[in-house]
């Protein structure tokens, strides 16, 4: 392990020097949780996901993580993630496509109990049948469980989101999770040159005092007493408790919108944003789209593109004004049920303008071709 | 008070609540009581909120006199009856989901030994039998396959009494609960030797009929998890609500259980446990 000096988040994601390495997503991963300052993080196998934790537990070795272990399943792993968390350190873990659905039911409780998680979701399609494929339908099952969702297209963007990812989940006024999601396999399994900064330098330590909620060590107030708890009581106090803490946690997701601005350089971001047709996705078919894009430019077609790396927060107002200006919103997705299609009509003045097309599952890759005729079909 | 959590900030003595300047001025932390402190001091449950009769109420009362450091201890709990009475104590405690708590609390011992290398927090799981036995019996093992240090115990009352009183693997054979309308077909699992098999440092079994042997093994099982390895403590606590039985029966109940056999206090120390005991009576007699 050598040396590293603590700098600040900003020094590291804009000014320091970076270095062209030629690596994989999974690669990717590790390099970015070796300048996290990870103090613990838990794993368990599915493909794709598994490299990506072999690799993190290769510099718990080295004595980059200070605590690793393999946990028995997703549920059991994202439990003791939780636990982690509310003892109050940095925590770090990752899953995909049926883990995830294993260990559904603990997400919605990291947000509840307002841990700064960072879990990378790899995704993958989900039974029946079995399949190990590239597929994004585990992030439909997602969008409402209060995490913060990050969708990278490259290996570049999966190691920037996820130190990224720490820093903005950690701010006191949002202290909620945050899924940094990765195509299995199109970004985990191959490679690319990333521009990253050198190992020697890592971010802050993680305050656990700045949380918002106190984290469970008894070394600070309050220790929990009440005569009479508002949990599972059948009276007003004990509704509005509930239903207040919700909508606090809503708010702690909006709160995070000006730090992505800060740190991601916006929700989304565009290429020929005035053209006619827009091609608005996110994750790997944002370079299948850019292909078809520069091809429907060459043939004198007016298309742009609009790259979404926040799902949650959903960059709403942003997608609302591009799509004012075009005429046609093409949406390429890498799942079945188009819930990205969905969530774009739901926030548009006119919903017809969207394309809910190509959709490609199964493990089969979206070549350009596909997404140009969708082009010919609305500028015919 | 050894911590300054304990006390309350100057000009705010007026406006707490009066359970909460008592637990600041006569609670248990740093003092070192048991049970046979109990009456002299504020105790950490406040007024609990379970039915009159409950054996957990009972359990878990004496349960919490008896840790050896409740100043440094967090509490994982789980869904179920126990859940109703954990917003009241004065401990940090987690309620994280229905199942998960040694998962919970394996994640929360690590996490407490990075950040407090040189002091012991003890992490003790209290959860009932359909948590501990049936749903969440996978995660118990393997938090035990790994010799996480942390304590176990489970408030046996053999049935999910919570949710109206049905079968669970801590229910006898023959017992008609709902979901087992023709009586459960299989016998009581034997979580005790599961947990011996599984790696346990110490297990015992017993139950709020005595406290002295409950304070007991409640106070080596803490111990024992934090030198040597994982713990087991099963506490038979009989349910009058679901079972029909007078409030004032509990205690009568779990010793006629005794008498006929249907419960043992078992008590089992593997070879370093009994080391590790033998040292401290070493130290202390010195």
């Amino acid at each position: 392990m050598i040396e590293q000096k603590v700098v600040t988040p900003e020094y590291l994601f804009f000014e320091a020097e970076r270095k062209k390495q030629l690596m994989t997503g999974s690669e990717a991963v590790r390099e970015a949780i070796r300048k996290a300052n990870v103090d613990m993080a838990i794993s368990y196998p599915i493909t794709p996901q598994s490299e990506s934790m072999h690799l993190v537990g290769d510099i718990f070795a080295e004595g980059y993580v200070k605590e690793y272990f393999r946990g028995e399943n997703e549920f059991a792993v994202m439990s003791s993630v939780a636990g982690a968390a509310m003892a109050g350190v940095r925590v770090f873990t990752a899953t995909g496509g049926p883990g995830t659905m294993r260990a559904f039911e603990v997400f919605p409780t990291w947000a509840g109990a307002r841990l700064p998680i960072v879990c990378a979701f790899m995704t993958r399609g989900v039974n029946s049948p079995l399949t190990i494929q590239p597929d994004t339908i585990e992030m439909a099952y997602l969008l409402e469980t209060g995490m913060l969702m990050l969708h990278a297209e490259t290996a570049q963007d999966l190691h920037d989101m996820i130190l990224k990812a720490f820093i903005v989940a950690e701010k006191t006024d949002v202290h909620v999770p945050v899924g940094v999601f990765a195509d299995g396999f199109f970004v985990t399994h191959t490679k690319e040159t990333l521009e990253i900064p050198e190992p020697n330098i890592k971010l802050p330590s993680y305050n656990p005092y700045s949380s918002p909620v106190p984290p469970m060590d008894m070394e600070n107030v309050p220790v929990r007493q009440m005569r009479d708890p508002f949990v599972m009581k059948s009276n007003f106090i004990s509704y509005a408790a509930h239903a207040s803490w919700q909508q606090e946690v809503d708010a702690a997701a909006e709160r995070s919108r000006k730090y992505l601005e800060t740190y991601l350089g916006g929700l989304l971001e565009t290429e020929n944003e005035d053209a006619d047709v827009l091609l608005v996705t996110s994750g790997t078919a944002v370079c299948q789209s850019r292909e078809a894009m520069a091809i429907a430019r060459a043939q004198g077609l007016s298309v742009g593109l609009v790259k979404l790396k926040s799902i949650r927060p959903f960059p709403t107002e942003e997608i609302r004004a591009l799509a004012t200006r075009a005429r046609a919103i093409i949406v390429p997705e890498f799942n079945r049920v188009g819930w990205l299609a969905k969530e774009i009509k739901s926030v548009i003045d006119e919903p017809r303008k969207v394309v809910g097309a190509p959709r490609v599952y199964g493990g089969m890759t979206m070549p350009p071709e596909i997404i140009l005729d969708e082009i010919r079909r609305v500028t015919r | 008070m050894n911590k300054p959590i304990f006390q309350i900030s100057p000009g705010f003595e007026e406006i707490m609540p009066p359970e909460y300047r008592d637990l600041v001025a006569n609670g248990p932390y740093g003092k070192g009581f048991g049970v046979g402190d109990l009456g002299a001091y504020k105790e950490l449950v406040e007024e609990h909120p379970l039915c009159a009769g409950c054996g957990l109420a009972l359990s878990i009362r004496l349960a919490l006199a008896s840790l050896p450091n409740p100043e440094d201890t967090v509490v994982v709990g789980s869904t179920g009856c126990s859940s109703l009475v954990f917003p009241q104590v004065a401990l940090h405690n987690i309620h994280s989901l229905f199942g998960n708590q040694n998962a919970v609390a394996s994640g929360l011992k690590r996490a407490l030994k990075l950040r407090f290398p040189d002091k012991e927090k003890d992490v003790v799981v209290i959860a009932g039998d359909g948590a501990t036995a049936d749903i969440g019996l996978d995660m118990v093992m393997q938090s035990w396959f790994r010799r996480e240090r942390i304590t176990t115990i489970m408030l046996d009352n053999e049935a999910y009494a919570n949710t109206g009183g049905q079968e669970s693997g801590m229910s006898r054979q023959g017992t008609v609960l709902n979901m087992a309308p023709t009586g459960k077909k299989f016998p009581k699992a034997s979580i005790p030797e599961v947990a011996q098999a599984a790696g346990c440092a110490y297990v015992a079994a017993t139950s709020p009929a005595h406290p002295k042997k409950l304070e007991k093994a409640v106070r080596r099982a803490v111990l024992i998890a934090r030198e040597v390895g994982p713990t087991y403590i099963q506490l038979l606590s009989p349910c009058p609500t679901n079972y029909k039985f007078k409030p004032h029966e509990t205690i009568p109940l779990i010793k006629q259980r005794e008498k006929e056999g249907t419960f043992q206090n078992q008590e089992y120390i593997s070879e370093e446990a009994q080391r590790f005991l033998d040292s401290l009576e070493e130290a202390r007699k010195k």
